[in-house]
């Protein structure tokens, strides 16, 4: 019963969806003026009933109801709780019917609360919504049923795959979701202003709070995504430019440009047809990246379920909405009155260098990540890494954090570097202190050494802008960004110093011997058999002390063997300090010497000087970029209440 | 300095305005040749004309050997078939796989991850080809032959060398071609 009602609801969502469209759009006309009251009303409901219909999958996930081919497929009714919660969400349907719940939900929520903006604006925007959800709904109900019933009731699921069952996955995908879908409503907004051709202050100040939500979450996702690969890949990387990595790090790039932008447009009423472009794109960038993912059509080690038909739909509504909304912004653009103008070194030259230099670095992204796809069809296989990757995007990282030490100490409108200068003094001089003292110590590739020495200033420059400031009064959005710019100067020293102090070493050791890597001495006490459920494994027991007189701690890396085959993986040990990390990893026996008694193991060991930085640092830039959203509502709600007190004294007094 | 335009007056210039939108059909032109391009996107194997992998997988079934990647060189062909009971397509195959049982072709079959009670459950209802089970309970044979998903199946000749890989399930039609690359591995 449960999984009808859900269907039902999923049905009647996708019904009042066709009506928001619809009367959002006949709203706009004198003559349907009427049909325009509609539609609030229509968008919470609609969000409420996308939200029954997920709570319906949870609940069949929750009671293993066998007789859901979705359940059958993926959930077993041995799996502790959580995990078969989460599993409503690990496969293509659920994941696509929590995609529209949180697309309904959001909508919901703008018809709620949304007061400012025009009427027709928020006409507009909610059909624009109404429309995007529409496709989706059309996908999963005719290509990808949650709901849909298997006949004969299997006896036992399938859902074993150990690899899911595993918490920080779990979480993963729906933080990254909810990153993507929330830029739907600035996607929507957008198109509601080229509509209605009203763009503005107003325009820019109701989507900033969707914009900023979505990229706190997109930014925790992204974090977490890369320290689990760093944790439990045991490669010692942490960013592979993976299709699946880029496909969540465009939509970023575009949405901390649009950010940017937003607060441009909300302060000073500039950059008006560049945010509407933004905001098309940030959310364009959020569904090619979800198809490139879904349709199989990239080989990567996340692509599942390779399937042209899925993927032909998902194409055919991309070319709806995406090309739709460009030929929308083709022919409006033109007509949305240019801005306000400003000198190039104000607060609006930084901040365009900075939407400029994101710009181009999602271009380096899109192209590497398109190009096996190009080279493919002319009929070469390629690989596109690190090496092309890294240098191009650096190319425009580095102008753009330059910039990033001063842009926020300059005025709005016009501004003289004299003015700042002389703060810019520390920085620019930590800068080369450590640029040379590095160049000193040598043997640092060029990019390290840009990242380390930009780090420096940047760490300095970022909280100038609390210089003469009251702590106290300085507003929460100033904190925000004050902490994010921080957070990338953390972050940016931890990678750059983890790629430029890393020391590795690949030893051969028996029983008892020390080694060592860096500052750590490493002693293999023993090595022991371990015995798991379809494994076992030798456990070394390594004995491992920082410096000369410190405790001395326990590792327990593993080499697992599965069985029969042929093959064997590695479970990395970590020892975490507060100026660094620790890796370990077992590898096999070593091939005996003629006449040694003693067997000898492989070890591989890496010391990386402050590389969970690299995830502090992720953490601080979403903090900041909470902050500044509370900061934002915080303010907006205190305007609505004065507003509302001074509507109902004048009411008192009216009367 | 003086006044700079801003971000929008250059978008002003007509061209501007619908370069995102031609960057998008580009984007748009080149998933289409992607997704129906006719050289298929499978993953193949790079074992194929290179002998099997070393393995010695346990028994999948009470009474039913494991399987020994030796007893593939015995100098004769054999058809390897990755399976498992949880896999619907490889309910799709199994009347197929029972044709070329019956044309005498010894089938060498690979459960991945998969119970026993499951296993004989499928094979009660879909019919039972296979000479030998090996259960390769983690998917390392699997990973190990390259394959990247259930049902795939190869022809391996009589020095153990595969021949052949395909992938997915073995439909009416594909029975000629999987005899006659049989053939050849006989030869």
């Amino acid at each position: 019963m449960i999984a009808e009602l859900g269907l039902a609801a999923l049905w009647l969502a996708a019904a009042l969806a066709g009506l928001q469209l619809v009367a959002g759009s006949l709203g706009l006309s004198t003559r349907g003026a009427v049909l325009g009251e509609a539609v609030r009303p229509v968008a919470v409901v609609q969000g409420g009933l996308a939200l029954l219909a997920f709570a319906c999958l949870i609940y069949v996930f929750a009671v293993t109801d066998l007789s859901v081919k979705l359940v059958a497929l993926n959930s077993h009714s041995m799996k502790p709780l959580v995990f078969k919660i989460a599993g409503a969400w690990g496969n293509h349907e659920g994941s696509m019917l929590l995609w529209v719940t949180v697309m309904g939900l959001g909508g919901a929520f703008v018809a709620l609360v949304e007061k400012r903006l025009p009427e027709r604006t928020m006409l507009a925007t909610l059909a624009g919504q109404a429309f995007v959800s529409l496709g989706f709904y059309a996908f999963l109900l005719v290509a990808s049923n949650p709901f849909e019933r298997l006949s004969p009731v299997p006896v036992e699921g399938n859902g074993l795959n150990p690899l899911l069952q595993d918490l920080g996955l779990a979480f993963h995908p729906p933080t990254l979701y909810l990153g993507y879908v929330g830029l739907s409503i600035a996607f929507s907004f957008a198109i509601g202003a080229l509509v209605t051709r009203e763009v503005g202050p107003a325009f820019a100040k109701a989507m900033r709070p969707w914009v900023l939500g979505a990229w706190i979450f997109l930014t925790m996702g992204i974090t977490a995504g890369s320290y689990w690969a760093y944790y439990e890949l045991g490669w010692g990387g942490w960013w592979f430019w993976d299709p699946v990595e880029n496909a969540s790090l465009m939509p970023w790039l575009a949405a901390t440009a649009l950010l940017h932008s937003c607060g441009v447009l909300a302060a000073r009423n500039a950059l008006r047809a560049w945010t509407i472009m933004l905001g098309v794109v940030a959310f364009s960038m959020s569904m090619i990246g979800t198809f490139l993912v879904r349709s199989g059509i990239l080989t990567s080690v996340h692509a599942f379920a390779v399937d042209p038909q899925r993927g032909t739909f998902i194409l055919a509504l991309l070319a709806i909405y995406i090309g739709g909304a460009l030929v929308l912004f083709g022919l409006r653009a033109a007509t949305v009155t240019e801005g306000e103008r400003f000198a190039f070194v104000s607060r609006e030259g930084a901040l365009v260098v900075n939407n400029v230099m994101l710009s181009a670095i999602l271009g380096i992204v899109l192209f590497g990540t398109l190009y096996p796809l190009f080279a493919e069809a002319m009929g070469a296989k390629v690989s596109v890494g690190p090496p092309y990757f890294n240098p191009m995007s650096a190319l425009f990282a580095v102008p753009m954090l330059v910039v990033l030490m001063v842009g926020p100490l300059l005025r709005w409108r016009r501004d003289k570097f004299a003015r700042v200068g002389r703060s810019l003094v520390i920085p620019a001089m930590l800068v080369a202190t450590a640029g040379i003292a590095l160049l000193v110590a040598g043997g640092i590739a060029l990019l390290p050494w840009l990242g380390l020495a930009l780090s420096a200033g940047l760490g300095w420059a970022s909280i100038l802008p609390l210089k003469a400031r009251n702590l106290r009064r300085t507003p929460l959005p100033i904190w925000g960004m004050v902490v994010a710019h921080f957070g990338i100067a953390v972050s940016l020293f931890g990678m750059s110093s983890e790629s430029a102090f890393s020391i590795e070493k690949l030893v051969a050791v028996r029983a008892g011997e020390v080694t060592q890597v860096g500052p750590w001495g490493v002693k293999l006490d023993t090595v022991e058999p371990v015995a798991g459920p379809n494994w076992t494994a030798m456990e070394a027991r390594l004995l491992v002390r920082y410096g000369v007189d410190r405790k001395v701690t326990r590792m327990l890396p593993q080499s697992r063997s599965f069985w029969a085959p042929p093959q064997q993986t590695s479970e990395s040990a970590l020892l975490t300090r507060w100026n660094g990390q620790l890796y370990a990893v077992l590898g096999g026996e070593a091939p005996k010497v003629a006449g040694e008694k003693q067997a000898r193991w492989q070890l591989r060991l890496w010391w990386k000087p402050f590389a969970p930085l690299i995830w502090i640092g992720g953490l601080l830039i979403a903090l900041g970029g909470l902050l500044a959203l509370i900061g934002r509502v915080a303010a907006d709600v205190r305007r609505i209440v004065a507003k509302d007190k001074i509507a109902y004294r004048r009411e008192k007094q009216g009367r | 300095m003086s006044e700079h335009t801003p971000k929008s007056a250059p978008l002003a210039g007509r061209w501007a305005i619908w370069l995102p939108l031609a960057l998008f059909l580009g984007f748009v032109a080149l998933v289409i040749v992607g997704l129906y391009r006719p050289a298929d996107r499978n993953v193949a194997s790079a074992l194929v004309g290179k002998p099997m992998p070393q393995f010695d997988l346990p028994a999948a079934l009470p009474g039913r050997p494991g399987l020994d990647s030796r007893v593939l060189a015995n100098g004769k062909p054999h058809l390897v078939n990755i399976f498992a009971s949880w896999c619907i397509p490889c309910r799709v195959e199994a009347p197929q796989l029972g044709a070329l049982a019956k044309a005498g072709v010894p089938i060498e079959g690979i459960s991945v991850r998969d119970t026993t009670e499951n296993l004989q459950g499928f094979l009660q209802q879909n019919g039972d080809p296979f000479q030998r089970i090996g259960a390769d309970d983690d998917g390392k044979v699997q990973l190990a032959l390259g394959s990247s998903g259930v049902p795939e199946t190869y022809v391996v000749d009589g020095k153990g060398r595969i021949v052949y890989q395909h992938i997915g399930e073995i439909r009416p039609e594909h029975l000629g071609l999987l005899l006659e690359k049989l053939k050849e591995a006989g030869q």
